[in-house]
């Protein structure tokens, strides 16, 4: 079966999200073969909810989105791999973060993950996760020339051999 | 989220995409799709539901370890537990998002 993709989306933005625009250079597919059995394999989670530790890291900017309403923070944070559910804050101004701050779970698993490495299903976790603001449109530039490198170099020090991303 | 996905791929890491809109990220050329048709900000279920969290992460592994090829997408096959029209307004931001008030202003005009 195939998903409705716009089940939970207002009728007026499906034209938005329904082809949007390819950027440049992404015209083709892109592959990395997984090349480890998932036992042997260490994996890293990124979502865009906007999460941050607070005791530790600045929200994203929503101060900025409000004065300049199609800007998004295009910044990144590590997330600690046994981070708390109480230490997290979340900042997306698109989304209700009720259920998110009751239960981090549901957007960034890492407790589920760590289950999962504890049962041989999977090889590890990296010591780090990842967040981002997902409300992007001029800011996909910066996730390319800077998130995104500066998230790669991360994962690479860490050795992950794969990425599980979840927008929010 | 397309996005980043393929340029953490391009840098040579494997990545799956957990997304309640498959149809864009299949458009923008996601490596690996998992669709889940959740409301936003709820890739992994609902708070507290550890069968389904679980369920969505090892299926996300699964298409992550073993798929063959670009463009591999996975539709789950799990309904949201909450009535649509209840779900559709709960995971909208209790203050319209900047965009949006901008947007409902200039319908106003």
């Amino acid at each position: 079966m195939r998903i409705d993709s716009f089940a939970f989306l207002p009728r007026s933005f499906r034209p938005l999200f329904e082809r949007p625009p390819r950027l440049p250079g992404h015209e083709a597919a892109v592959w990395t073969p997984f090349s480890k059995r998932l036992a042997e394999a260490k994996i890293a989670l990124l979502t865009s909810a906007g999460l941050y530790v607070k005791a530790t890291q600045p929200p994203f900017d929503g101060e900025r989105e409000k004065r300049e309403p199609t800007w998004g923070d295009p910044s990144w944070r590590a997330i600690p791999a046994d981070v708390t559910t109480p230490e997290l804050g979340m900042m997306h101004l698109h989304l209700n973060e009720t259920d998110i701050l009751a239960d981090h779970e549901i957007a960034l698993p890492t407790g589920t993950l760590a289950e999962l490495v504890l049962e041989g299903v999977v090889g590890a976790a990296t010591t780090r996760h990842f967040s981002v603001m997902g409300f992007q449109r001029a800011g996909l530039e910066v996730w390319r020339s800077e998130t995104a490198p500066a998230i790669a170099a991360l994962l690479r020090e860490e050795g992950a051999d794969g990425v599980v991303l979840a927008p929010a | 989220m397309p996005v980043l996905a393929r340029e953490l791929e391009a840098a040579g890491f494997p990545t799956v995409l957990v997304t309640p809109m498959p149809d864009g990220a299949e458009h923008l050329l996601a490596p690996r799709i998992l669709g889940v048709e959740f409301p936003f900000g709820h890739a992994f279920g609902r708070p507290g539901d550890r069968r389904t969290r679980r369920r969505v992460l090892e299926s996300a592994l699964t298409l992550l370890s073993g798929s063959g090829a670009p463009g591999t997408r996975v539709d789950l096959d799990i309904a949201w537990p909450q009535p649509r029209g209840e779900a559709y307004k709960a995971w909208q931001p209790k203050v319209p998002s900047p965009l949006v008030a901008m947007m409902l202003a200039r319908q106003k005009r």
